[in-house]
């Protein structure tokens, strides 16, 4: 509860006691098993779906294949990757709202405990928070303003929303407004206030920046950054790099439903000669400002992965054992990296 | 460590998959009701006329071994009938929803590729039909043709039409705005060689979709319009005829001359319906769901 | 400002619903002149062989049988536009009359059925998409399904086989018990002689209503905001309650009053079969025995009966869904 005491002294800071009838000090919501660094970690995860086709096949779509994942508190870890790389299947997965079609293995452990289903479906909500990409996650009939109370466990609802509202320069008669009838601004603001009204000790926001405004982009990446700065463990996914960029500590680069490699933010300059992986490099100098140049092929569908190293078919690295085995996760000076060549 | 693949293994048990895949049982069910459908109305055909001759030794008797439909008060089998009357329902309900189909494809072309005039007037005819209960309509176009199965044939074809013109219309916007047609319209080519040569046969499988789900409708007005007296004469065995001859009956508790000519009509209309379904899932996987 | 939007698209309806009637009341009137029955002898009846060519002639006269068509169109229509739909060959009475008292025993029988078909559907289609893929969710379906292929009037003949003439529960027929006079049947015996009907003329109904039902509140379901939901914790009831009903209530009310249509074609099977006095059999009466201003009547009446549950469900869309009543969208 640190951070909305937090937040109280940065932004209300003349009220002499809070008007709500919640006391921030009150005991830890088991979220802060302060002793352990690491929020979330995440090994050795695949997620697959049977999916029916033209014709006679039934087959496995293997969207995310052992993704390893890492993200401690007060970090800003973000997940790079191109569009159908799986990206919001892992925020899925870490919510356990996954459809049921969908099976899953290897684990994810939430303050150094094994998420179940069980404590999925107690923690989301509460401790673990997704701030969604866009307004159609609200529900198209019910005003936002009872949408975002639906997040207060405790407390007086109402007061802890306008609070947050008004923090956000949502006027009164935002509570009342449905869905449709947000600006791009304001329906950004209302997605995070559904974050911040709850306890949450890991946000995780999907692609939260799509086609807004460079501004209203800005302002969205304060939020996160205040995030952050009181503790809390946020995983921005997104596919826009430079937005990755800044605002990040760590940047996981995702390709074809993996991570290749896990660098901190410095080692993204110059020619890309610090990155690890040769995808990030290749994708760090597709960027405008550092050469425009693309990389020849593309992504392979999960329904239709190499058998190897999944990078290696556009890889000029590749050799021929690249294309037998995928190479496993290794720690390679303060990052990760999945690539035998990797030095 | 838990591992989170043991607990979805628990929740989804009792959900084995079968040994045949969905796919599998898609193609074998529509196999099962091809020859099931093809029989009886085959085997209604070749039936001869000897077992529904008026035979009073044989009258009001119930369901047995050598008469399973029992018999009439005229001593008739009703296992025949029934059989020769699915076969003439199926037959009158064919037609009509063929015709019906037809019109639906004309029209949902004219619709779409005509532009908006056309477009404007076939909606506001789909508008028109659907105005007036199918019902009250059949009863007004087979009155105005004199009844028969001549006024039965046309009063189906004619009111049935309207919700697979929407589809189709639908069907051709959608492909009117791809690529291909694109490229194609700026070649030069015409709106009726586009249509005939690119749209045409992209609706063929909507085509026989929606003959295969229009059918079931068309057999069960056909078959109503014929109980209340407006369709075919009564001399001809239609499962409408039989049903409505039966309600005399009733109080006599020969419940037979109507449970079994019902039942088999439902049986026949529900495998239609199964056929055009699974149909349905092969050639379009991802809109045939539900 | 949203009496004005309102008002406006009234009037928007209510043209388009005039055009179309004015073309269902010309083809209706080309149809019917195109028949081969003869109009007099369909007045007459069986005194046909009594009547002299002169009576004849005179008949003719006075239906206006013997103008040309076109005239005969103007006139009819004429007299429609003032409210006058003429006089019923059957019941000698004036059409507006006749549909009027048929209409409100229909109303009964319709009322009925609509009022359950709609509970029970959307109960059975909720209780199908929240089990999806279940033995359940497959039950419901596979019943709505059958009962959509099933003929109407012969789930009739079953029940009076079954409840009234086995059991004997129920009147075999008519709307009320034969011999005694309107004002003695009591409500009690009018509602005995009504659950049959109205439970055969329901099933349709509950069908359609139950499978859309299902459809929609998976649609619901699998929705972003849906899953939004379940990612802050949402589950179970509380869900359905908050999102499901929320966005699926209106679409089923909607569909409940667009099933107008069936209602009254279902109506004319369910009083054929249980010779239930409503205006259904009035449809076959006057269609088996060429009344032709009736039938014209009930065709038009029909449509107009049609328009209105349209124009009710596209009304209460316009009052209670927010994003056309606040926002001016869609």
């Amino acid at each position: 509860m640190r951070w909305i005491k937090w937040i109280k002294n940065r932004f209300i800071p003349s009220k002499p006691e809070s008007v709500v009838g919640l006391s921030w000090e009150s005991a830890d919501f088991g979220g802060a098993e302060t002793g352990s660094k690491t929020v979330l970690e995440v090994e050795d995860l695949s997620v697959s779906f049977v999916q029916y086709e033209k014709g006679l096949q039934q087959k496995q779509m293997k969207v995310i294949s052992s993704l390893d994942i890492a993200i401690n508190r007060g970090e800003i870890l973000a997940v790079v990757g191109s569009s159908g790389s799986g990206k919001s299947l892992l925020a899925h997965a870490i919510l356990g709202i996954l459809p049921e079609n969908a099976s899953v293995t290897g684990s994810i452990k939430y303050n150094g405990k094994e998420l179940t289903l069980q404590r999925q479906a107690m923690l989301r909500g509460n401790e673990i928070a997704l701030v969604p990409q866009s307004v159609n996650y609200l529900d198209p009939l019910m005003q936002v303003g009872a949408q975002v109370r639906t997040g207060i466990k405790n407390g007086d609802a109402l007061a802890v929303q306008r609070e947050v509202f008004d923090r956000y320069q949502l006027k009164p008669e935002v509570d009342r407004f449905y869905p449709f009838q947000l600006s791009g601004g304001m329906a950004r603001r209302i997605l995070i206030s559904t974050a911040i009204v709850s306890d949450a000790q890991l946000v995780i926001a999907d692609e939260p920046t799509p086609g807004l405004d460079p501004e209203v982009v800005e302002e969205t990446l304060g939020y996160f950054r205040e995030m952050s700065a009181r503790g809390c463990a946020v995983m921005l996914i997104t596919h826009d790099i430079e937005t990755a960029l800044k605002i990040a500590d760590k940047v996981a680069v995702f390709y074809a439903g993996t991570t290749v490699e896990v660098a901190p933010i410095e080692n993204f300059s110059g020619d890309g000669e610090a990155l690890r992986h040769p995808y990030s490099k290749a994708l760090w100098r597709a960027l405008p400002q550092n050469g425009f140049m693309p990389i020849p092929g593309a992504q392979p569908m999960p329904n239709n992965l190499p058998e190897g190293c999944l990078f290696a078919p556009r890889c000029s690295m590749a050799t021929s054992e690249c294309s037998i085995k995928q190479p496993k996760v290794r720690k390679l000076r303060d990052g990760m990296v999945r690539c035998g060549h990797a030095t | 460590m838990i591992n989170i693949d043991a607990l979805r293994e628990k929740r989804s048990l009792g959900f084995r998959l079968p040994r045949f895949n969905r796919r599998q049982q898609t193609l074998i069910t529509i196999l099962l009701m091809i020859i099931f459908l093809s029989s009886v109305i085959v085997g209604g055909a070749l039936l001869g006329n000897e077992r529904i001759a008026t035979n009073f030794e044989t009258k009001n008797l119930s369901p047995s071994l050598k008469h399973p439909f029992g018999t009439d008060w005229l001593g008739r089998d009703m296992l025949t009938r029934t059989l020769k009357g699915i076969t003439l329902s199926m037959g009158v309900g064919m037609l009509a929803a063929t015709v019906s189909a037809f019109i639906a494809l004309i029209l949902g072309l004219l619709a779409a590729t005509m532009g908006k005039w056309a477009d404007t007037v076939v909606t506001w005819l789909v508008d028109l039909f659907l105005s007036v209960p199918h019902l009250v309509a059949l009863i007004l176009i087979a009155f105005a043709l004199g009844g028969g199965m001549k006024g039965v044939i046309i009063g189906v074809a004619f009111t049935h039409w309207p919700s697979l013109t929407r589809v189709i219309r639908a069907e051709v916007l959608q492909l009117r705005s791809a690529e291909f047609i694109q490229v194609s319209k700026k070649m030069g080519k015409s709106r009726w060689w586009i249509a005939v040569k690119h749209i045409l046969p992209h609706l063929i499988p909507q085509f026989f979709i929606g003959l295969m789900l229009l059918f079931p409708h068309a057999v069960l007005h056909e078959a109503s319009i014929t109980f209340l007296g407006f369709g075919l004469s009564p001399h001809q065995p239609a499962i409408g005829i039989i049903l409505s001859e039966s309600m005399r009956y009733l109080s006599t508790g020969m419940w037979w001359l109507a449970f079994f000519p019902g039942l088999s009509l439902l049986i026949m209309v529900r495998a239609f319906d199964i056929l055009g379904d699974h149909l349905h899932m092969l050639m379009d996987p991802h809109h045939a769901h539900n | 400002m949203r009496l004005r939007k309102i008002t406006l698209f009234m009037i928007k309806k209510g043209t388009r619903i005039a055009t179309l009637l004015v073309a269902l009341c010309l083809l209706s009137f080309l149809l019917i002149s195109y028949s081969p029955i003869d109009p007099v002898q369909a007045y007459v009846g069986a005194d046909m062989m009594r009547v002299g060519p002169e009576q004849r002639e005179k008949i003719a006269e006075h239906w206006g049988i013997n103008k040309p068509p076109v005239e005969q169109f103007l006139r009819w229509a004429g007299a429609v536009f003032r409210g006058d739909l003429g006089t019923s060959m059957i019941y000698r009475r004036p059409v507006i009359e006749v549909i009027k008292e048929r209409f409100l025993g229909s109303l009964a029988l319709m009322g009925a059925a609509w009022l359950f078909s709609g509970m029970i559907g959307f109960i059975l289609g909720i209780t199908a998409a929240m089990k999806q893929g279940t033995w359940v969710d497959r039950a419901i379906k596979w019943y709505c399904l059958t009962l959509a292929s099933t003929p109407t009037f012969w789930v009739g003949l079953l029940l009076l086989i079954i409840f009234a003439v086995w059991l004997g529960w129920f009147p075999v027929g008519l709307g009320v018990p034969i011999g005694i006079l309107a004002q003695d049947v009591t409500l009690g015996s009018y509602i005995k002689h009504l659950i049959l009907p109205a439970f055969t003329l329901s099933i349709l109904g509950v069908a359609n209503v139950a499978l859309h039902t299902r459809q929609k509140l998976l649609e619901v379901l699998s929705s972003d905001y849906v899953l939004f939901a379940r990612a802050r914790g949402e589950q179970g009831f509380l869900l359905l309650w908050r999102h499901g009903l929320r966005n699926i209530a209106l679409p089923a009310i909607t569909l409940q009053f667009t099933s107008f249509s069936e209602l009254f074609g279902g109506a004319v099977l369910a009083e054929q079969v249980f010779s239930y006095p409503g205006l259904g059999q009035t449809t076959v009466q006057a269609g088996l025995r060429g009344d032709v201003p009736l039938l014209l009547g009930i065709v038009i009446f029909s449509a107009l009966f049609v328009f209105t549950g349209n124009l009710m469900a596209d009304l209460i869309y316009q009052i209670i869904d927010p994003r056309i009543r606040q926002g001016g969208a869609v």
